[in-house]
């Protein structure tokens, strides 16, 4: 049968301590943008935490949201693309081509989530992080789109020790950079199509919702909160 | 040839045969633009596209805006010249042909545009299906696509819609000028002899093209429209984009034609021709498509306000009284307020009157364009990701010379071409006297049997 990955982040377990940030931008090669670039909007986070305030002081609450591709059944970005540079895999995840991007942005403009982002220059790291590329993940060139994977190349490379065993992939075996590096264990990851996955019991927890449900993108990240 | 027709044909075509030292200094001025507008896009493509201003989440910006804006412009030729050729307006004549230049040309420059924006220009072939090496047909429900074959199947119509009328005056240059010009003329003309079938031919295949090319240009900004309203973007996903797209491109269509319509009159001379009867007509269209402008604005508005959706009232009050209201209400006033003033009191509707409102709305609606794409963008569902956008010299070099690359495309054609159409004016001074095409073709035919006989 096959896999359709998901995720399900715990916005209560979430402390807002950017370590899923900083792993996926070391799993993923994205690149630096330095302060003048990211101040012009340049700066890439496949996997972002939104910081909000609730309630007027003195009673003020803090709320952190990791936001990152949300990995939806029906993605506004995949019929926008011309070239089908994003376009639906086999596990259900939206994929990004590199190298049919052609880099309208158009994807970039209808995904509700603004989740998506663009290679304004060719990449660079500042000195010593250029020793530190993942080689199993390509480096983007100049003009193309890029996003969160949910880390393909960890899910390909667990595909394969499983099928060379002659068994499917175990619930937990694949651990996204995100998830990996989540200190509360905010963030889990699996297969939806397994009923006894972690990841499948929590996105039918009475506490949970999908971001901007009511635009009908089907996304397969879960938020759970208390209410 | 009477002597009326005679200083008609001199009138007209004395721009191709007479050159002031002027013109070359307009070429010169007007081709250095053009020029650092292409160093613009090449080093643009040299260094990365964040030379632009654009940035997270705000991905098109002036050259999106610029694209629908010329693609709005080349609305100017289908209507005056398709609905007038239809109708049989005789007043349209000496305005058809400067009507479908500027149609042509701004869709020469329109269709840059989509090439320009991309991340990697030198793979825009990718978006055109044929036989590759990759195995795959570009993606056809993308807007994108869509807009492929909306812009090419537009431009080779109005190309030829163009042309067609050009035949008989190719022609006459071809009988009046010597040496390289005659032949290049000639070949032009296609062998037009000025017979009575060729005359049939060619107004059958004028009536072909005018029927045609109306549905054409409708569907083409309509399909432009799309590439917003098909995204769930807040203010972009609305069903009035088709018309209200179609609407205000055949407004600023005619704005750009009654500014094209003064510089001719001015620097040619041909102020016998174009007259103010021409520019009172004009007006009064460009005084409807500013009221149809006013109500469609209107429409969109009030709902997305009455609707309340949390997203797209961000969207409306920043354009409304935020960041964007300046321009907002620019828009408003050029668009609507000045030209329903001066192109509504008949006092007002001069020829100097005409142009005032046209540079208005050809700014209004440039604003309104950017109003659309901007806005919404930097005012998407999360207000974490809301952003501003401020444009950076490469693309302002680049939208300068495109407007430069219209004059001069436009200022060269005026050259080569006479811009009024001779043969149209000339059937205009026999009137009321209309042939019967059919009839005269069988007496031709009947006479071609008789001289092989």
């Amino acid at each position: 049968m096959a896999y359709r990955w998901g995720m399900a982040v715990d916005l209560d377990r979430c402390t807002g301590c950017q370590a899923c940030v900083t792993a996926c931008r070391s799993e993923n090669n994205i690149p630096t943008a330095g302060e003048q670039q990211a101040s012009r909007g340049r700066a890439i986070h496949w996997i972002r935490v939104e910081r909000y305030f609730e309630g007027e002081f003195p009673n003020v609450r803090v709320k952190y949201r990791p936001v990152l591709c949300q990995q939806c059944d029906a993605a506004p970005c995949e019929p926008v693309c011309p070239t089908y540079a994003s376009s639906h895999n086999e596990d259900g995840l939206n994929a990004q081509i590199y190298n049919r991007c052609i880099g309208t942005r158009y994807c970039a403009n209808a995904c509700p989530y603004n989740t998506r982002f663009f290679d304004f220059f060719n990449p660079s790291w500042e000195k010593p992080l250029h020793l530190q590329l993942n080689p199993d993940v390509s480096v983007r060139e100049v003009g193309v789109m890029e996003k969160c994977t949910f880390c393909v190349q960890r899910i390909n490379a667990a595909k394969v020790t499983a099928r060379g065993e002659d068994r499917t992939v175990k619930d937990g075996e694949i651990q996204p950079a995100c998830a990996q590096s989540c200190p509360s264990k905010a963030i889990v990851f699996g297969d939806l199509n397994d009923p006894d996955s972690e990841v499948s019991r929590l996105a039918e927890s009475p506490r949970g919702h999908k971001l901007l449900d009511d635009l009908g993108t089907r996304p397969k990240i879960t938020y759970l909160e208390g209410r | 040839m009477s002597a009326t027709e005679d200083r008609l044909t001199n009138d007209l075509l004395r721009p191709l045969f007479n050159t002031s030292w002027r013109f070359y200094v307009l070429v010169a001025v007007l081709s250095s633009i053009v020029l650092a507008g292409l160093g613009a896009f090449a080093f643009q493509m040299w260094r990365g596209f964040g030379l632009t201003g654009l940035g997270w989440p705000i991905y098109w910006g002036f050259f999106i805006t610029d694209f629908v804006f010329w693609i709005g412009i080349s609305h100017a030729g289908t209507l005056i010249s398709a609905i007038l050729r239809l109708v049989d307006a005789g007043w349209r004549k000496p305005v058809t042909r400067c009507a479908e230049g500027i149609t042509a040309f701004a869709l020469m420059i329109g269709g840059l545009f989509p090439i320009i924006h991309l991340g990697k220009p030198w793979l825009f072939f990718w978006l055109v299906p044929y036989p590759n090496n990759r195995l795959i047909w570009p993606n056809f429900r993308s807007p994108l696509v869509w807009d492929f074959f909306a812009i090419s199947t537009y431009l080779t119509g109005s190309l030829l819609f163009l042309f067609l009328p050009m035949i008989p005056d190719f022609a006459l240059v071809r009988d009046r000028a010597t040496g390289l010009r005659s032949k290049i003329y000639g070949v032009l003309a296609l062998g037009w002899r000025g017979t009575t079938r060729q005359w049939h031919n060619l107004e059958t295949a004028m009536s072909i093209m005018a029927v045609a090319i109306i549905p054409v240009a409708v569907s083409v900004h309509t399909i432009v429209s799309f590439d917003f309203s098909m995204a769930p973007v807040p203010m972009w996903h609305s069903t009035i984009f088709g018309p209200y797209f179609v609407a205000g491109a055949i407004f600023s269509g005619i704005a750009g034609l009654i500014i094209a319509m003064a510089a001719l009159r001015h620097f040619l001379h041909i102020e016998e021709y174009l007259t103010p009867k021409h520019f009172d007509n004009l007006g009064r269209l460009l005084l409807l498509m500013a009221l149809l402008w006013g109500y469609f604005t209107f429409n969109e508005r009030l709902t997305v306000w009455y609707g309340n959706h949390e997203a797209e009232v961000n969207t409306f009050m920043v354009t409304q009284s935020g960041t964007f209201s300046p321009l907002f209400w620019t828009m408003v006033v050029v668009n609507f307020v000045l030209p329903v003033i001066i192109l509504g009191i008949k006092r007002f509707r001069t020829i100097t009157g005409c142009v005032i409102a046209s540079f208005g709305v050809c700014i209004g609606m440039w604003l309104e364009r950017f109003l659309i794409v901007v806005p919404s963008l930097g005012h998407k569902y999360f207000p974490y990701s809301w952003s501003f956008y401020r444009p950076r010299p490469t693309e302002i070099v680049i939208t300068a010379a495109t407007f430069a690359g219209m004059v001069l495309l436009y200022a060269l054609f005026s050259k080569f071409v006479p811009i009024i159409s001779i043969w149209e004016l000339k059937q205009g001074a026999h009137q009321p006297h209309q042939p019967d095409p059919i009839e005269d073709v069988e007496i031709a035919e009947a006479e071609l049997h008789r001289t092989h006989a």
